[in-house]
């Protein structure tokens, strides 16, 4: 197998500084939004007894989510073998821990008591699936460095299939934790169910595939470094039957639901009569999120690089839309505590429930995108991760 | 001491003197003995070093039928007992913690209108202690559902798995409303305690009973479930109840008559 030259990217343009002062100017905004929060108390934000759950949380989860489908593209390499997969893992690996970080800190920065962090880091119920996260979270971190480790120092190359398989499984591990933050809920008609679990996980595919090919995009075609076709079409190829799978998942999660009298009230909400989280979810999750970035992948339009990446960010844009109808959706649609009765009070039972994000909210959840993408951009200066090129002879070589 | 006494016995004795130890004697003596008058009448209350029993469960019998149109006292009352801002005075309704709160039903077939008070139901097995992370959430001996507010970090995941929507964020700093037996803070959730301060004075009942009482609709019934011969018990023997969402098998500490 011919080998393949790693280097740092020099970031010493005014481009990079540019790219990286923006980048930091929206963590400095994340940072006065969450002091915001935390001085005047959650009264600043758009969330309210009945919508408990509001934007940072879908910009959280929607991180976390993708951190682990980022790192995929290494799972590929290692765990499954495939030597084309080698040279992209390193950046796998790093865009998955930054994303985690990004999504970890949003999480964490609006609790009520965020001040009380160390509490949650001392105090466990292991009844919970928080707490359960909270181990999930940390394990991913020592995993994902450690596998990083590997990849980065040749004296420990050897592990490096083994720390690759054993991030594997925490990474499927970590999402079926996530998804289940919704699924061991009872009081919700939309959770509750096993099926959040592997469609997290199918989510996370389709997410992290499509964060890793803009960043390693961008990347390439800012430091004028090759990338070849051959690695674009089969990264894209992917991303397709990844984005395919969450439409299935999707379909089948709300024809189960609609089969069950006593969901139809909530299947109507969303598909019907939701207002905006039925537009979210036709025209964000399903239209922009999976239809419009099928159509154009698929078709001849997918051999252009333009195209692929307006595919992938509109399957983020579409991700946010199926977390935002996932998360808010659900808390919108009133509980039913008295089934067939109409319910009135002045804590706005019985009634669909409105939320209008705040500022600080908005700027909490891009900062922890920021963050995400600071980090990456400065690891990627730090660290030996991105080989010097992947054209497409360079490439062809790995796989003889 | 032998100082104190000898310059004592040089200041000549005055009348003024003499009422000053008298009264200061009578003072001491009285914060001597009114600690333990206090102890006396709250004695069959649970003393501090005592841990909450299991052989007891505090529990509560809603007769929707007595429940009348309307009327709000046990709101009211609750709000006065535990220091809640009324959410009618908020200037944020819709983030103000309401403990308790009137809930009007109607059939949307037969027009049959049903009034309750709707709160913490005090599960057996209850959802939001089950995913709290830091066990801030706990379930009392006596059945109490509480939160320590001083390991609430604020998640506000039990307010996602609970079923009754009976918790409340307080999402801004709190006014001077606040008691010193209810702690209560910014940033931390919050529900009905059965006023737990009133139960572990030995009230023996909780203040929105209390107040339905006074106003002579005894829609409310609260005591202890497990003691065959409280008032509660023998109600619950005789009137056919229910449990909101009985389907989700919470055995809960609060039962409805007339849902």
């Amino acid at each position: 197998m011919a080998s393949i030259t790693f280097r740092e990217v020099e970031g010493s343009s005014p481009k990079y500084w540019m790219l990286f002062g923006a980048l930091g100017l929206f963590v400095l905004f994340g940072a006065i939004a969450w002091n915001t929060m935390h001085h005047y108390g959650h009264v600043v934000t758009g969330m309210d007894n009945q919508i408990v759950w509001g934007l940072p949380h879908v910009f959280a989860v929607f991180l976390i989510v993708a951190a682990s489908g980022a790192l995929n593209v290494a799972s590929i390499a290692s765990v499954f073998n495939k030597p084309m997969y080698k040279p992209l893992a390193p950046l796998s690996a790093i865009l998955a821990l930054a994303l985690l970080l990004g999504g970890l800190l949003v999480l964490v920065l609006d609790l009520g008591r965020s001040d009380r962090l160390i509490v949650a880091m001392t105090h466990f119920n292991f009844k919970s699936m928080f707490t359960w996260n909270v181990f999930l979270y940390t394990g991913f971190f020592g995993l994902v460095g450690a596998y990083l480790w590997t990849m980065l120092d040749r004296t420990v190359k050897t592990y490096s299939k083994a720390a690759g398989t054993a991030a594997f499984i925490w990474r499927l591990v970590l999402t079926t934790g996530t998804g289940s933050l919704f699924g061991f809920l009872i009081a919700r008609d939309l959770y509750g169910t096993a099926m959040l679990a592997p469609m997290f996980i199918i989510m996370s595919f389709a997410y992290g595939m499509a964060i890793y090919l803009m960043v390693l995009t961008a990347a390439y075609a800012w430091t004028g470094r090759a990338l070849g076709d051959a690695v674009m079409m089969r990264l894209k190829s992917l991303l397709v039957v990844f984005v395919a799978a969450v439409l299935y998942f999707v379909v089948v999660h709300h024809m189960t639901n609609l089969y069950f009298s006593k969901y139809h009230a909530v299947e109507a909400f969303i598909l019907r009569d939701g207002g905006i989280f039925t537009t979210m979810f036709w025209l964000g999750q399903v239209v922009i999120g999976c239809v419009a970035p099928l159509v154009i992948l698929m078709s001849g339009l997918g051999k252009q690089r333009t195209w692929i990446m307006i595919a992938c960010a509109l399957v983020v844009l579409g991700g946010l839309a199926q977390m935002y109808v996932t998360i808010i959706g659900a808390q919108a649609f009133p509980l039913d505590m008295f089934p067939g009765l109409n319910e009135k009070s002045s804590f706005y039972d019985g009634v669909v429930h409105s939320y209008t994000p705040s500022m600080p909210e908005i700027f909490l959840g891009l900062g922890g995108i920021a963050i995400a993408l600071l980090v990456t951009t400065f690891a990627v200066k730090l660290l030996s991760l991105l080989p010097v090129s992947l054209d497409d002879e360079t490439v062809a070589k790995l796989e003889h | 001491m032998s100082e104190l006494n000898s310059k004592s016995d040089l200041t000549p004795a005055s009348p003024e003197r003499r009422r000053f130890i008298g009264a200061a004697t009578a003072t001491a003596a009285g914060l001597t003995i009114v600690p333990g008058v206090m102890l006396y009448e709250v004695a069959h209350g649970r003393p501090e070093d005592q841990a909450a029993s299991s052989a007891v469960r505090w529990g509560m019998l809603v007769d929707a039928t007595k429940c009348a149109t309307g009327c709000d006292d046990c709101v009211t009352a609750c709000n006065t007992e535990n220091g809640l801002t009324p959410v009618a005075e908020s200037s944020n309704p819709k983030q103000a913690p309401q403990w308790i709160r009137k809930l009007e039903l109607q059939d949307p077939l037969t027009q049959m209108e049903t009034n309750l008070p709707m709160m913490c139901q005090h599960c057996a097995e209850p959802p939001c202690v089950d995913v709290c992370p830091t066990g801030a959430s706990f379930k009392r001996a006596d059945g109490l559902v509480l939160v320590d507010r001083h390991t609430c970090i604020g998640c506000r995941y039990c307010m996602m798995a609970c079923p009754y929507k009976a918790r409340s964020l307080v999402h801004e700093p709190l006014n001077d409303t606040q008691k010193p037996d209810v702690p209560r803070g910014v940033g931390c959730v919050e529900s009905c305690t059965f006023c737990v301060q009133k139960i572990d004075r030995g009230d023996g009942t909780t203040a929105c009973v209390e107040a339905c009482t006074a106003s002579g609709h005894n829609a409310l019934v609260f005591g202890d479930m497990n003691d065959p011969e409280s008032e509660i018990s023998k109600k619950l023997r005789e009137l056919p109840t229910k449990q909101v969402r009985a389907d989700l098998n919470l055995n809960l500490g609060v039962r409805y008559h007339g849902i």
